[in-house]
């Protein structure tokens, strides 16, 4: 089937939107950005690929009567073992990697030890890796980074001093070798391993096993991709397939609710306000300009001093009920502000609910800037996923543009690449 | 990047502008007299009949900033207690003044012997010759030119110039040079800046043809070379325009579009623009690039009106020597006010067929950014024709940001992709 595809290079994330012809979302993938564009790239579309087959399947089994109810439970079942699958793969490209690390005058002498090490720490980790896609399990993260990194530390510490070796040793092949895997493009072959996830699971039934098949047996072609965000220009895509961000947010909030006039999006170092006509054109916008302040790596950076992750600071602040002001849209000196705070006494809750206030204060600005909030209004990003940021802003829209309608989608943080979808279809297409 | 193409015109304006250094650099070889002053309400005609050099702190910043030097003057400049948010052609002049003021050529700028501050619309123009004062102790006359508050100017301010200009100016002028005031050299000179005006006013007005054969902004800046600077009124600026006016008529007669540094000439043009506000100096070519690259050129531009309005039909008149220098100041873009700069620049878009309206706003320049995004909106309002708003400096190479700049570019140009197919699938 022809499949039109949307990568958005984002500073953060790489996000990808696979959509049929008739504009509808079949996939969505997404996956740190790195260093590596292109890996990234590659990475995010094969994941809204995987997605897409899921719902392939789910479409598959949705006229088969025997599973009627149960359609919702297969799938993710389906799912956890493809990423197991997926997971030990990586695993296994770790560990050669790491093996084949081994080399200079730091582990002169101590190469047997070091392997023996490594065999020892990713044998548990393969071991381990079943309950991290065991039913219900909750991951931290979904990216191998992540997942396999905070298993490392755990489980190499322990093996190392079993074994007497320094930890550091180990930590460095580590470090150096995540690296080259995760800047490796992806490995292919996404059917065989839904075929080794099926065999996996308990869903032999020939019921289930048959739309499965035929659904993995549709090949995926892929139309027509086009990609924006600000890697764009690292994309090996001929220019017309290259569109501008602001294009495309405004667009894929256009595919979300029809009825946007206007477009916040507060990403990882921009926030852009948008106004677009009835039919998704960008009619003018604004963005922050010569400094990020205020934009989602501002949490990131507060989280890092806080030592707090990232998602956890919404909700910290939500529990507030006394707002310190922060005066400060500068990112670092909102740290020193920060701990200014902290030493006075005041509750960590109550200045995250402040810092929270400031990110907000400066998207307003913009957005006046832009021309003011018009109903209906949308708003996406990753920092709409924050639900302190998000009461924040409605309180302040209410306050001075009154009753509008806004829309926050919960794939909000696709929507730079569902509208680079759409206007891959639009090209194809119409 | 490599070796900018030049054409001959720019050549040529090239070996005027060295050879003006080299006559202020050598002033005390030569005895003559160095004066400080402003582009806009520059009075060079004056200037030159008492035999007085004209040296320009602003170009000099340009200079400086297009050579890549103004980044270190600025923080010369700092250190002496300048804050970052001071305008930054000041600062690069200081700056310079601090590591030895170097001309272009090398030598020494010597002391200036007067400092003619015509104030047309900028307040830090004052600041800036307070600075100077203190710095070289000379004599400093000052045209205060009344700003038109109400869009127009009056008898009673055009009275007011020019009685300063016979009060002040020329007895402070025939001070410092020991040269007797002559009007009949004034208006000879003024009759040669009337000629190059019209060739000059000829050359933008090409802009609205299609395509352009010119680039209004980052081509216009060296088409207002000499008569924004030290060349008004001389026999070398009549030939330049001559020169120019015949490089865009060749241009024109093979259908082509301006030339790039890159030495090819834009003809696929894409995007047709009005801009507003100075361009970056630091990063000049790469944010040429930015337009070319996507085909987009400029076609009129208010940058290129600071030094006169002459394609309004304002020209230097032999006739009435004193009052027309008086019309000249009182007419400068930077002493118009927001509702007349609204005016000047929707008729731009709609005269010259723009796509829109782009304005590059100065980071560093607080007089003349203030109200910008309302003229945007209200350009926009009345042409229907989209526009975009980007920040860079002046001559400060830290507030340029690249990657910034060109995301909005390219943003603004597809969004008139955009609203063009829109406008085709409506119609």
């Amino acid at each position: 089937m022809r499949c039109f595809i949307g990568i958005d290079l984002g500073s953060t994330t790489t996000k990808a939107v696979v959509m049929d012809e008739n504009q509808h979302v079949l996939g969505r993938g997404i996956t740190n950005s790195r260093s590596n564009y292109d890996t990234a790239a590659a990475v995010s579309k094969q994941e809204a690929l995987i997605d897409t087959r899921l719902t392939l399947f789910r479409r598959g089994l949705a006229s088969v009567p025997e599973v009627a109810g149960r359609v919702d439970e297969i799938i993710s079942e389906l799912e956890r073992h493809f990423r197991h699958v997926q997971f030990m793969e990586q695993l296994d490209d770790l560990e050669a990697t790491c093996v084949s690390n081994i080399k200079g005058t730091r582990f002169s002498g101590l190469e047997t030890a070091a392997r023996d090490v490594l065999a020892e720490v990713f044998r548990r980790l393969k071991a381990h890796s079943a309950s991290l896609f065991a039913p219900g399990a909750r991951r931290k993260s979904d990216f191998f980074r992540d997942l396999a990194g905070s298993d490392f530390m755990q489980i190499g510490e322990a093996a190392c001093r079993e074994a007497g070796l320094a930890f550091e040793l180990i930590l460095n092949l580590y470090d150096k070798s995540i690296i080259e895997v995760e800047n490796r493009p992806p490995a292919g072959d996404m059917e065989g391993k839904f075929v080794r996830a099926l065999e996996k699971g308990s869903m032999t039934a020939s019921s289930i096993l048959k739309p499965v098949q035929d659904a993995l047996a549709i090949p995926l072609e892929e139309t027509y991709v086009v990609g924006t965000g600000y890697g764009r220009v690292r994309l090996p895509f001929p220019k017309e397939h290259i569109r501008s961000e602001i294009l495309c947010h405004g667009l894929g909030a256009h595919m979300m609710y029809p009825e946007t006039r206007t477009v916040l999006d507060i990403g990882g170092q921009d926030t852009k306000g948008i106004q677009v006509d009835p039919q998704g054109i960008v009619e003018n916008f604004q963005m922050n300009d010569r400094c990020a302040a205020g934009c989602g790596r501002y949490l990131g950076y507060i989280a890092d001093e806080m030592n707090m992750g990232l998602h956890e600071l919404g909700p910290l602040a939500m529990k507030s009920n006394k707002q310190v002001r922060i005066n400060s849209t500068c990112t670092v000196f909102a740290g020193a502000e920060l701990r200014d705070r902290l030493a006075l006494g005041e509750k960590r809750e109550d200045i995250l609910a402040g810092l929270h206030r400031a990110i907000i204060l400066r998207a307003m600005s913009i957005l006046s800037r832009a021309g003011g909030v018009k109903d209906q209004f949308t708003f996406t990003g990753g920092v709409a996923k924050n639900e302190a940021a998000v009461r924040e802003l409605r309180k302040l829209i209410k306050e001075n543009y009154g009753d509008v309608t806004i829309n926050i989608n919960p794939e909000s943080i696709y929507t730079g690449a569902l509208g680079g979808a759409t206007f891959a279809v639009r090209a194809v297409v119409h | 990047m490599s070796e900018a193409v030049k054409e001959p015109s720019m050549l040529l304006q090239k070996d005027m502008i060295a050879k003006n250094y080299d006559a202020i650099t050598s002033k005390h070889e030569t005895g003559r007299k160095v004066s400080s002053t402003f582009v806009p309400g520059n009075l060079n005609e004056l200037l030159m009949c008492f035999d007085i050099l004209n040296n320009l702190p602003e170009i000099n910043a340009i200079q400086n900033g297009m050579r890549k030097l103004s980044g270190g003057y600025i923080m010369e400049a700092e250190k002496s207690g300048h804050s970052e948010d001071v305008c930054t052609y000041v600062k690069a002049d200081i700056g310079m003044m601090g590591r030895g003021n170097i001309a272009p050529n090398g030598k020494p700028f010597p002391d200036p012997d007067v400092l003619l501050l015509s104030y047309t619309g900028c307040y830090t123009f004052m600041k800036w010759f307070e600075l100077l004062r203190a710095e070289y102790k000379c004599p400093t006359l000052m045209l205060h030119v009344p700003y038109e508050g109400d869009g127009h100017s009056t008898k009673n301010m055009r009275d007011y110039v020019v009685k300063q200009l016979k009060e002040v100016i020329i007895p402070g002028l025939e001070q410092v040079s020991g040269v007797k005031f002559d009007i009949d050299r004034l208006r000879e000179y003024l009759a040669n800046s009337a000629k190059a005006e019209d060739d000059l006013v000829w050359c933008l007005d090409q802009g609205k043809r299609k395509p352009s054969p010119i680039d209004s902004y980052f081509g216009g800046v060296y088409y207002i070379g000499p008569i924004f600077t030290a060349f008004r009124g001389r026999q070398d600026a009549i030939d330049y325009y001559k020169a120019l006016r015949l490089e865009i008529q060749a241009r024109i007669d093979a259908g082509q579009g301006p030339m790039t540094p890159e030495g090819k000439s834009l003809d696929d043009q894409n995007y047709r623009l009005v801009v507003e506000g100075p361009p970056n100096w630091t990063s000049f070519r790469e944010f040429w690039k930015m337009f070319y690259d996507e085909g987009a050129v400029v076609v009129a531009s208010s940058y290129t009106k600071v030094g006169g309005m002459y394609d309004l039909g304002f020209r230097h008149d032999p006739a009435n020597p004193l009052e027309s220098l008086a019309d000249y100041c009182l007419g400068c873009y930077t002493n118009r006010n927001l509702p007349t700069r609204v005016d000047i620049l929707t008729k731009y878009v709609e005269e010259y067929e723009a796509d829109g309206i782009l304005i590059n706003s100065i980071k560093s320049c607080n007089s003349f950014s203030a109200g910008q995004l309302m003229i945007m909106k209200e350009v926009e309002k009345r042409t229907g024709k989209p526009g975009a708003f980007i920040e860079t400096d002046l001559v400060d190479p830290r507030y340029f940001s690249a990657a910034n700049v060109k995301n909005r570019l390219e943003s603004y140009f597809q969004m008139i992709e955009q609203k063009r197919q829109g406008a085709h699938r409506a119609a």
